[in-house]
């Protein structure tokens, strides 16, 4: 019996460790992104329905706050629980290696075999810790534009107190596309994302359970 | 025009999870900003959707607007210009806004009219159009950013409001400049008075090199081009200095107060 206990003891924490795919700090920072990017961008499509880029309306019944009023409040509420995670994950992705160890090195040829392995279904899962080329565009990726939104949000809310970063986007008008553009590549993402993360249910669980 | 009035009204709501998340934070500063972020998060996930017509949501979010109120305020810079723009920008034709048609603007009388001058000022004499175009003018060509995204650039002339204020012996280290206008349902809007003072902030009388036209805000409107447009009141027929918040008539439906840009 002790003994048995004393095995367990010694052998299982190796095991375990390796096995965790996501630690806490990404599980919890990646759900409150979630979370804090759907507000925004059901906000932000009824902010856009006051004034539309193009010739097109969002539905009332996908967007959030009732009438412009109300979507600005929640925008510019979620905005704070957007900036604060994702300074803090960009902080601890850079500080922890993470994002080196995860995301890089990127090779367009390793991104063209793997997309086309991805595309035929011969993509192998089997080791979730190690994201192929195609995972490692595509988070790389979503993290920049990510980084976009933000700044080009802050150009529009704030054209003269932060004039040059405004500037930097040729503009105030300018800024509204490039908001509106990177909205649009995270909802592409988002399609893509969660279609793939159906496709291998046991990486939904890493990214609830850790492992 | 079927707007919720409900928005930003004091202490409506005291439910469970904001409280909570208020008590535990002594500073105020971070108090409101832990409640921003926690409570968002905690109420989507613990109440899913209806959250979002609830009265809680509410108090949250009008909560997280006064502290927005307070970022903005620090953010402001008084030495920063809106960035103007030569005559070839200027937006032709310059777009009439109300939350009524042009044909229901005020149709006001220059002679009759006169500007009421009240609150913390030692000269509350009422001013003649007259005599407020004998006062010393300036040009600006500079961005109107409308809340709904929507933006015009034009050509306003005036008498800068900093002027003014001094002109009739205000006190400025009051908190606000509050006017009212003659739009029809009464508008009114509360100006901080560091905008108030900013160089760039204008009692307007001209668009362009001619008289304010009615569609503009005949006979004065104030311009202030580190603001959102519907802090420019137009059709203004009193200004009273105050250190009280007196409200306004977007701003107590739920538009950001400061709306700074």
């Amino acid at each position: 019996m002790s003994t048995l206990i004393v095995t367990d003891h010694h052998v299982a924490p190796a095991p375990t460790k390796a096995k965790v795919v996501q630690p806490a700090w990404v599980r919890t920072m990646h759900w409150i992104n979630a979370v804090a990017m759907i507000l925004m961008i059901m906000s932000g499509w009824q902010i856009y329905n006051a004034s539309p880029l193009f010739g097109f309306s969002f539905s009332r019944s996908i967007t959030l706050g009732g009438w412009l009023g109300g979507a600005l409040l929640w925008h510019f509420a979620a905005m704070w629980l957007l900036m604060i995670n994702g300074l803090a994950y960009l902080i601890t992705g850079f500080a922890t290696g993470r994002f080196r160890r995860k995301l890089f090195p990127i090779t367009p040829g390793g991104v063209l075999t793997d997309l086309k392995a991805a595309l035929t279904f011969k993509l192998a899962h089997d080791d979730l810790t190690t994201y192929n080329y195609v995972q490692r565009l595509l988070y790389a990726g979503i993290i920049a534009v990510g980084v976009v939104i933000v700044l080009s949000g802050l150009s529009i809310w704030k054209p003269v107190q932060l004039q040059y970063l405004t500037a930097l986007f040729g503009g105030y008008d300018v800024a509204r596309y490039v908001h509106f553009v990177c909205m649009s590549l995270i909802c592409l993402f988002l399609i893509v994302h969660v279609a793939l993360a159906l496709l291998v249910p046991k990486s939904l669980r890493a990214m609830i359970i850790g492992r | 025009m079927l707007r919720k009035r409900r928005f930003l009204v004091p202490g409506v709501d005291k439910r469970l999870l904001v409280k909570d998340a208020v008590k535990v934070m002594p500073d105020l500063t971070r108090r409101r900003f832990i409640t921003a972020g926690a409570s968002l998060g905690a109420l989507t996930l613990l109440t899913g959707c209806d959250v979002l017509d609830s009265d809680s949501a509410d108090a949250m979010l009008a909560r997280v607007s006064k502290f927005n109120d307070a970022v903005q305020s620090w953010m402001f810079n008084p030495n920063a210009m809106a960035p103007t723009f030569p005559e070839s920008a200027i937006t032709k034709p310059f777009p009439f806004n109300g939350y009524y048609d042009v044909d229901d603007a005020p149709d006001i009388d220059g002679k009759d009219w006169k500007l009421e001058v009240r609150g913390l000022v030692e000269n509350k004499n009422s001013w003649t159009l007259d005599e407020l175009y004998k006062l010393p003018q300036v040009n600006q060509i500079t961005r109107h950013i409308c809340v709904e995204g929507w933006s015009a650039i034009g050509s306003w002339t005036g008498t800068p409001l900093r002027d003014f204020l001094k002109l009739i012996g205000a006190d400025t280290r009051a908190k606000y400049v509050w006017f009212q206008c003659a739009d029809k349902d009464g508008y009114n809007s509360p100006l901080d008075m560091e905008s108030a003072l900013h160089p760039q902030t204008q009692m307007t009388f001209k668009f362009g090199n001619e008289i304010l036209p009615r569609a503009y805000g005949f006979p004065m409107k104030i311009r202030v081009p580190t603001k959102l447009g519907f802090k420019n009141p137009k059709y203004v027929v009193s200004m009273e200095v105050t250190n009280d918040y007196k409200g306004g008539y977007w701003e107590d439906q739920g538009y950001n107060s400061f709306s700074g840009s």
